[in-house]
């Protein structure tokens, strides 16, 4: 593991696979979006509209997977002090947010034909929300984290406040798995859990294409933003190294 | 002991008792954080008479009855347990109808019906096409299954 977390390592990588994940996501997206439309039949009770989950449940499941995976990078940061892990965290927190974002819209517009509401304060909704808000918090944090030199910290690694912040907001992530088990809600519970799905395979089997679709592309964004992110520390060291000849040559 | 596994065990440490906040602040919240009231929470007096609440059950089935103004509905929300006859002014969501769930924004009058002033509908975890019908649950029927 340690190899990859070489800047140069992970660009020898990064380069090749990206366009791939770009390419196959795109591919599969389509084929679940002209499957979840146009193949499968409505849901018996609620009609078209069912057809949104191919969207809000891919939508939930990277907004959520996008922390879990922002609170391992703060970890890694914070006990190895990878360079990478601070950069991965960077560029997974606007991805992660738009998902959440992209899944409280979804469930609205399906919310208000299927309850009869476009919002409530349920435990499912709410703890969604401070996702989202977590998120954002996130992204001012490691926003305004310039290390006060004009450029990003030193290789972009997180500031211990924001790896920190990072692990404690993952307390959020079983609350939102758990907020339709362990309390009333207007929320449905969970249909497809480790002993099946209650989602009828008819209607399941474009999920699958969604999600793997929309996995690939936030796999994608996620390494266009890392790479994004070494190029302009790059751009930054160099700077500071023509900077610093200047001064000396003068 | 390498600095790195101080800083593993001490985060690690520090994780474990985040984690341990958190889940007693969710299961303090357990009833602040419920949504509705079940019938058989109603049944226990856990709703006085005129206090705003919220009533959340399945519609019995066969116990929904339209007045003849065509404006009032009149059901019974049940959990399996207990049942609360419930009166309803007003449009309903496309998705309520007998043996689903509902959820009713109301309060208890003195004769015990409780008149509701909104109602949503609940959609159960179970997705299937149209051709099959969907069968009532068995057992314990609660819409917060």
């Amino acid at each position: 593991m340690h190899a990859y977390a070489n800047p140069t390592r992970f660009l020898a990588i990064a380069r090749p696979l990206t366009p791939w994940l770009l390419g196959l996501g795109t591919v599969l997206l389509l084929a679940g979006a002209w499957a979840g439309l146009a193949v499968v039949p409505g849901e018996a009770k609620q009609g078209e509209t069912a057809r949104i989950l191919y969207v809000h449940v891919p939508a939930a499941w990277l907004g959520m997977g996008g922390w879990t995976a922002l609170a391992v990078s703060g970890l890694v940061q914070l006990v190895w002090r990878h360079p990478l892990a601070g950069i991965a965290a960077r560029a997974i927190a606007v991805p992660g947010m738009l998902f959440t974002a992209l899944c409280l819209a979804t469930g609205s517009i399906w919310g208000k034909p299927t309850w009869g509401t476009w919002w409530e304060w349920d435990g499912r909704m709410t703890s969604m929300l401070v996702l989202l808000f977590l998120y954002a918090g996130f992204i001012a944090l490691t926003m305004g984290d310039t290390g006060g030199n004009g450029g990003q910290r030193q290789g972009g690694s997180l500031s211990r406040g924001a790896a920190v912040y990072a692990l404690v907001g993952a307390i959020n992530i079983p609350i939102i798995n758990r907020s339709v088990v362990w309390w009333n809600s207007l929320h449905q519970g969970p249909s497809i859990t480790v002993r099946g799905s209650s989602i009828d395979g008819a209607l399941l089997w474009p999920l699958g294409l969604t999600l793997l679709g929309f996995s690939f592309l936030f796999g994608a964004i996620v390494l266009m933003r890392m790479r994004r992110i070494i190029a302009d520390n790059r751009v930054a060291a160099r700077l500071r190294r023509l900077a610093d000849d200047e001064g000396s040559g003068v | 002991m390498k600095a790195k596994h101080q800083r593993l065990i001490l985060a690690l440490v520090a994780l474990v008792g985040v984690a341990g906040a958190g889940v007693l602040a969710a299961s303090a919240l357990r009833d602040e954080a419920a949504y509705f009231r079940t019938p058989t929470e109603v049944a226990a007096g856990a709703a006085a008479t005129g206090e705003a609440m919220r009533l959340g059950g399945m519609v019995a089935s066969g116990s929904l009855q339209r007045q003849p103004d065509g404006l009032t509905i009149r059901f019974v929300a049940t959990d399996g347990e207990a049942s609360v006859p419930v009166e309803y002014k007003g449009i309903v969501p496309d998705l309520f109808a007998e043996d689903s769930g509902m959820i009713a924004d109301g309060r208890m009058r003195a004769d015990g019906v409780f008149v509701a002033d909104r109602i949503l509908a609940k959609h159960d975890e179970r997705y299937v096409p149209p051709q099959m019908s969907h069968p009532p649950k068995t057992g314990k029927a609660t819409p917060a299954a």
